[in-house]
C-alpha cells in the first residue's frame, strides 16, 4: 500500500497548477464564460506546449502512454481553478474513444492533433430526454453511399462550439454506433445552451451530415459504458479540486470577516459547518484516488465508479452551498468568487451522469 | 497511488479469517454484545485468551511488553477481520484505551507489570474518566486523590463506566491537585477493582434493558491505591491522556459494521414483498441503498488512509483524522441502522424474538444514538476538527 503520488505525478499536478497560477485567476475564467468561444485558446495552446494533453494518449500517436492518473490528477488542478478547457471532451473522452476503437488512420489523423493543441473534440451523446443511460440514444444513422449520414438532434453537447470534430453516438441495424463528424459540416447547427454555469453546453443539429464510421458498428455503446465510467471518475477529479478550492475560500474567509468583534470562524456552528464540509471533501478525494488506482490497476471499476460519480455530486454541491451561506451575501454576487464553484457544482453534477443514473448503476451491481 | 496489501499482509489477513472462521463456531446459541448475558462474556474471555496465545492482541508492541513489534498495517487488517466475523476476543478499555497510555507514560516496572496480562488477554479493563459533572468537558473531573504515606486514597463518583461488573480492573482520572480546577491538577491511576471502597451501580438504559451498554455509576470511598499505581507523573494525567495516539486509530470495524448490515438489509429486500412488490424493486429502497452504499464506500477510505498514515512510524499523523474516522462510522451506522427500520417496516422496532426478521436490528438502532455521544461526543470531535484540521479559531 503506497497512498502517496509519485514524484512524476506531483510534478505533472505542480505544472498545470503553475500554468493556472499565471494564466488563469477567476477573473480571466469569469470573462471567458462571457465569450462565446467560452474557453481560452492560448492557454489550451500553452497545455499542449507541456505536454499536459497527450500524456494518457498511446506513445506511438503522439502521446506520453501515462496511466489515468495522470488524466485525474490534471482534471483535478483545473477543478481547483474553475479553469474552462475542452481537456474533458477532447482529451478524457474522445481521445480515449479514438484510441480504443478507432482504426489506425483515424488514430494517426487524429491522436497527434489532440496531443498537439490542434484538434478538439467533443461526444454528442444525449438527446431531447436528457437520459445519460443506453435508452438515451435514439438518433438514427442510414448508410449513404459509401459511408453514413446523420439527420436528428443532439443536447448537452460540451464544448461543441468550438469542437473540429464531433464523435456521435446514433442507431443503425446493428445497434448503437459511433461516427465521427466534421464540425465544418455545413449540415450542422450548432448553438450553444444558456446555463447557470455559463459554459459551453450546445445544441446540436444535424442534417443529413455525412459521417464516418468509429470502430464496428453496433458497438458503440460497449465503448462508451466503458469510457463514460472513466469520464465519470475524471469528472469527478475536476470536481474534487474545485470542492477543495471552495472549502480553502470560506475557511479563509471566516478566519477574516469578522462579526460581533470576532471572527465569524470561531463560532462554532459555521465551525461545525466547515467541519462537514472537509469531512466531504477528504473521503470525495480519498475515494476518488482509490477508484482511479482500480483502474490503472485493470481491476472492475464501473460500480465505484458510478457510486464515486453520484458521492462526489453530493458532496460538491453541499460544500458550496454551505460555503455560499458561510460567506454571508456577498458570496450571492457575481463579483465573489465563490459563486464559480456553487455554479460549476451544478454543472458537473449532470456531466457524466446525474446521481440517480448512477444510484441505479449501484443497485444493480448490488443485486437489487 | 497502491491501495492493494503486500503478499505478507494478504496472507496475515487470511490467516485471520481461517482463525475466526473456525473459532466463531464455538460461539454460544444466544450470543449477542459481549455484555448481552454471561455465555456471551464467557465467550468474550474464551477469544480473549485465544487471541492472546496467537500474539494478536497487541501487535504493534514492542515484543518485550508482549507485542510483535509489528506494523499498524497487522492491527488494522486483524481489526478489519474482526469486524467481518463480529468477533469478541478484544478488551477494548485495556488494549485501544489504557496499554497506549502505558506504552507512553508508564515506568518500567509498571510496563512489565501491567502490560503481558493484557497482550495475552489475561485482564478485563474499564475505565473511569467521565463524571456526572465532567462529560464532554472531562479535564474538570472532581474525584479526589489523597495522598497518605505510600498510598492515595480516592474519593469520587464516575460515570458511564462500561462493563464494570464483568472487569477486572479500572483505570481513572482523579484530582491530584485540588487547587488547580482543571486538566494540570489530574492523574492517571489503576486500581483492581476487588479493593474495599468501589461500588458499581448499573444504569437502565432507556428501553429498560440494561445489556445494551451494560453502563455503571462507580463510587470510589476512602479507596487506597499504592503510589506504584499512579501512571506518570503526579499532575500529568490530562496531558498523558490527550497524547495517547499511539494505537491503531483508523476505526476500520465501524464501518465493517455498517457495510455488514447493509447486505442484511440489501438480502432482506430481495426476498420480502411489500404489497405485491419485492421492497428491492422500490426506487425509492433501490436508491437510499445504493446512496448509502456509495457513501460507505467513501467514507470507509478514511480508515485506510489513516491506517496508512499510521504505519511505518507514524508520516505525520494529523489527529483530526481520528476524528472524521469516528464522525463518519458512527453517523454511517446510525444511518444504516435508520434505513434497516424503514426498509422492515413495523418489523423494524421489534426486539429480538421469534417474530424479528433480522436478529440484533433493533439492539443495534438503540445503540447507534449512544456512539454518536461515547468516546467524544460527534460535537467535541466536529470541534477537533475545526480546531486541528482547518486551524479555525478558538474562542476562550
Amino acid at each position: 500500500m503506497d497512498l502517496s503520488f509519485t514524484e512524476e505525478e506531483e510534478m505533472i499536478r505542480e505544472a498545470v497548477a503553475r500554468l493556472l497560477e499565471k494564466a488563469c485567476s477567476f477573473d480571466e475564467v469569469k470573462k471567458l464564460e462571457e465569450s462565446p468561444a467560452g474557453y481560452s485558446p492560448e492557454f489550451w495552446r500553452q497545455m499542449a506546449e507541456l505536454d499536459l494533453l497527450g500524456v494518457t494518449l498511446p506513445e506511438e500517436y503522439g502521446g506520453a502512454g501515462l496511466p489515468f492518473i495522470f488524466s485525474a490528477i490534471i482534471m483535478e488542478e483545473l477543478g481547483k481553478a474553475a479553469a474552462p478547457t475542452p481537456f474533458h471532451s477532447t482529451v478524457v473522452l474522445c481521445g480515449d474513444l479514438i484510441a480504443t476503437c478507432g482504426s489506425d488512420s483515424q488514430k494517426q489523423a487524429i491522436l497527434p492533433a489532440i496531443a498537439a493543441g490542434q484538434l478538439i473534440l467533443t461526444l454528442a451523446q444525449l438527446e431531447a430526454e436528457g437520459v445519460y443511460g443506453e435508452d438515451g440514444v435514439q438518433m438514427k444513422a442510414s448508410q449513404f453511399g459509401a459511408g453514413y449520414q446523420l439527420s436528428g438532434e443532439k443536447f448537452f453537447v460540451a464544448d461543441a462550439n468550438i469542437a473540429d470534430k464531433l464523435i456521435v453516438a446514433a442507431r443503425l441495424p446493428e445497434g448503437i454506433t459511433l461516427f465521427l463528424v466534421d464540425a465544418a459540416d455545413s449540415g450542422l447547427d450548432i448553438a450553444k445552451m444558456p446555463t447557470v454555469s455559463m459554459d459551453n453546453l450546445c445544441h446540436v443539429v444535424f442534417h443529413n451530415v455525412e459521417a464516418q464510421l468509429l470502430g464496428e458498428a453496433g458497438m458503440g455503446w460497449q465503448a462508451l459504458a466503458s469510457i463514460n465510467s472513466k469520464a465519470a471518475v475524471a469528472k469527478s477529479a475536476e470536481m474534487v479540486g474545485g470542492a477543495g478550492t471552495a472549502l480553502k475560500m470560506t475557511v479563509s474567509y471566516s478566519k477574516e470577516r469578522e462579526q460581533y468583534g470576532k471572527p465569524i470562524g470561531g463560532y462554532q456552528i459555521l465551525q461545525h459547518y466547515m467541519a462537514n464540509m472537509l469531512m466531504a471533501f477528504d473521503t470525495s478525494f480519498n475515494y476518488l484516488y482509490k477508484v482511479v488506482w482500480k483502474i490503472d490497476d485493470g481491476q472492475p471499476f464501473a460500480t465505484e465508479a458510478a457510486a464515486l460519480k453520484a458521492y462526489v455530486n453530493e458532496s460538491y454541491k453541499f460544500i458550496t452551498e454551505r460555503s455560499i451561506q458561510i460567506h454571508g451575501g456577498i458570496g450571492t454576487t457575481r463579483e465573489c468568487d465563490i459563486g464559480l464553484f456553487y455554479r460549476r457544482a451544478k454543472l458537473s453534477e449532470y456531466a457524466c451522469g446525474h446521481s440517480q443514473h448512477h444510484y441505479e448503476t449501484v443497485a444493480q451491481a448490488l443485486g437489487l | 497511488m497502491d491501495f492493494s496489501l503486500s503478499r505478507e499482509e494478504q496472507e496475515l489477513k487470511d490467516a485471520f479469517h481461517a482463525f475466526f472462521a473456525q473459532e466463531m463456531k464455538k460461539k454460544p446459541k444466544d450470543m449477542g454484545h459481549i455484555y448481552h448475558n454471561d455465555a456471551s462474556f464467557e465467550f468474550h474471555r474464551y477469544m480473549m485468551e485465544r487471541l492472546g496465545e496467537k500474539g494478536w492482541i497487541a501487535h504493534t508492541w514492542p515484543k518485550a511488553y508482549g507485542g510483535q513489534d509489528a506494523p499498524i498495517m497487522h492491527q488494522y487488517l486483524f481489526n478489519m477481520v474482526r469486524a467481518e466475523h463480529g468477533a469478541p476476543g478484544i478488551d477494548t478499555f485495556g488494549v485501544e484505551m489504557f496499554a497506549p497510555t502505558l506504552l507512553l507514560a508508564a515506568s518500567e516496572e509498571q510496563k512489565q507489570r501491567l502490560l503481558p496480562p493484557i497482550a495475552r488477554g489475561e485482564v478485563v479493563y474499564c475505565q473511569g474518566w467521565s463524571e456526572p459533572n465532567a462529560g464532554s468537558d472531562l479535564a474538570s473531573v472532581k474525584t479526589s486523590a489523597r495522598l497518605d504515606g505510600d498510598h492515595y486514597v480516592i474519593n469520587g463518583q464516575k460515570i458511564w463506566n462500561t462493563g464494570g461488573n464483568y472487569a477486572d480492573r479500572m483505570f481513572l482520572l482523579a484530582r491530584t491537585n485540588p487547587n488547580e480546577p482543571r486538566g494540570k491538577g489530574v492523574s492517571v491511576f489503576t486500581v483492581s477493582m476487588d479493593v474495599p471502597g468501589i461500588e458499581v451501580r448499573p444504569i437502565e438504559y432507556m428501553d429498560g434493558r440494561g445489556e445494551v451498554y451494560n453502563y455503571n455509576e462507580v463510587f470510589l470511598t476512602d479507596v487506597r491505591v499504592p503510589v506504584a499505581d499512579r501512571i506518570g507523573p503526579e499532575n500529568m494525567g490530562w496531558k498523558i491522556t490527550r497524547e495517547t495516539m499511539n494505537f491503531e486509530r483508523s476505526g476500520v470495524g465501524g464501518f465493517v459494521l455498517a457495510e455488514k448490515m447493509l447486505k442484511q438489509i440489501i438480502e432482506y429486500a430481495k426476498n420480502h414483498k411489500r404489497g405485491g412488490q419485492l421492497l428491492s424493486k422500490s426506487p425509492v429502497i433501490r436508491e437510499k441503498i445504493a446512496d448509502l452504499w456509495s457513501q460507505l464506500q467513501a467514507a470507509s477510505t478514511i480508515a485506510t488512509r489513516i491506517a496508512w498514515l499510521q504505519d511505518d512510524g507514524g508520516r505525520s499523523f494529523p489527529p483530526h483524522y481520528a476524528s472524521e474516522s469516528k464522525v463518519l462510522a458512527t453517523e454511517i451506522i446510525q444511518k444504516v441502522n435508520n434505513l434497516a427500520m424503514e426498509v422492515l417496516g413495523p418489523y423494524g422496532q421489534l426486539s429480538n424474538s421469534q417474530y424479528a426478521p433480522i436478529p440484533g436490528v433493533v439492539e443495534q438502532y438503540m445503540m447507534s444514538v449512544g456512539a454518536n455521544i461515547y468516546a467524544g461526543s460527534n460535537e467535541i470531535q466536529r470541534n477537533i476538527i475545526a480546531w486541528a484540521g482547518l486551524r479555525l479559531p478558538r474562542f476562550s
